[in-house]
């Protein structure tokens, strides 16, 4: 099955790009640079707000790709092989960047009456499914910014996990954390978001 | 149980790593908490939203690399040869 976010090919363009790789010719890199390039800088743009970091990103990605391409695994994609460099090329361009204090994010936590018992305010359903509220570009949009919003440890725990679906312990070591601070952080990520969404979920399509 | 620690045993509650005993309260929880029961589903739609609304973008942004860039790249790229 094919990994979220990857590029769909099909497996004689995956034979061809794998070729084109491992001979190492230009040409045939310049293809592959054009065909995810792209995509990869969408990837890139989540994991680094900068517009100019995000590019850098890419840059080192495919270098780093060239430079691997013997490496590169003839079983594998090549979409999956760019995706993963890419993402761990944002996640170092990430760590190099001086670190800025973050906001604490307590109060997008659910607020609950001082015993515990209930919540301060009644929880209101959302009119739609995700799927459906989702498919409206407006939304779509409004989701991301929402996600980008989350300070840094918690938005990258967010992003690996439940956006590149990658498990908790290569989480953990892409990170620098423990597997248990994956675990808190994104749970209190997901927490945060459900909180920063609910305005927009809460109102019926128009 | 009461609702705040429906919040912190959730995510174990969901991977099933949650006590015999303690997984029982849970759900007795739920049966009873109209609360709970709507802010298990909308942390499971949060999840979804957000894998979803990157996904579209991803495949949004399949147009092309900006030019600047992919010329950067191939310079970048020559000169590793």
């Amino acid at each position: 099955m094919a990994e979220r976010g990857q590029v769909d090919s099909t497996a004689a363009d995956e034979r061809e790009l794998a070729r084109g790789l491992r001979d190492g010719d230009p040409e045939a890199f310049e293809g592959i640079v054009r065909m995810f390039g792209g995509r990869l800088l969408a990837v890139t743009r989540r994991i680094l707000h900068d517009e100019e970091d995000a590019r850098d990103a890419v840059q080192e990605a495919f270098i780093s790709a060239f430079k691997a391409r013997k490496q590169f695994n003839a079983e594998s994609r090549v979409s999956t092989w760019l995706h993963r460099i890419a993402v761990n090329a944002a996640l170092m361009k990430l760590r190099s960047l001086r670190r800025k204090t973050e906001v604490s994010i307590d109060n997008l936590m659910p607020n609950f009456r001082d015993d515990g018992q209930h919540y301060v305010e009644p929880l209101v359903s959302w009119e739609e499914p995700a799927d459906v509220a989702v498919g409206r570009r407006e939304t779509a949009d409004f989701v991301r910014e929402q996600i980008s919003k989350l300070p840094d440890s918690y938005r990258l725990v967010l992003l690996m996990r439940d956006i590149e679906g990658r498990d908790t312990e290569d989480t953990a070591r892409e990170l620098g954390i423990t597997p248990n601070a994956v675990k808190i952080r994104l749970h209190r990520a997901r927490m945060a978001l459900r909180q920063l969404i609910a305005p927009q979920m809460e109102k019926r399509a128009s | 149980m009461i609702c705040r620690e429906v919040t912190e045993f959730l995510m174990d509650f969901q991977d099933g790593s949650l006590a015999p005993a303690v997984h029982k309260e849970f759900q007795l929880h739920l049966e009873r908490c109209a609360d709970c029961r709507i802010f298990i589903v909308q942390y499971q739609e949060t999840v979804k939203a957000g894998r979803q609304a990157c996904a579209e973008h991803s495949a949004d942004a399949a147009t092309e690399i900006p030019e600047e860039l992919l010329r950067a790249i191939m310079v970048a790229i020559r000169v590793q040869e």
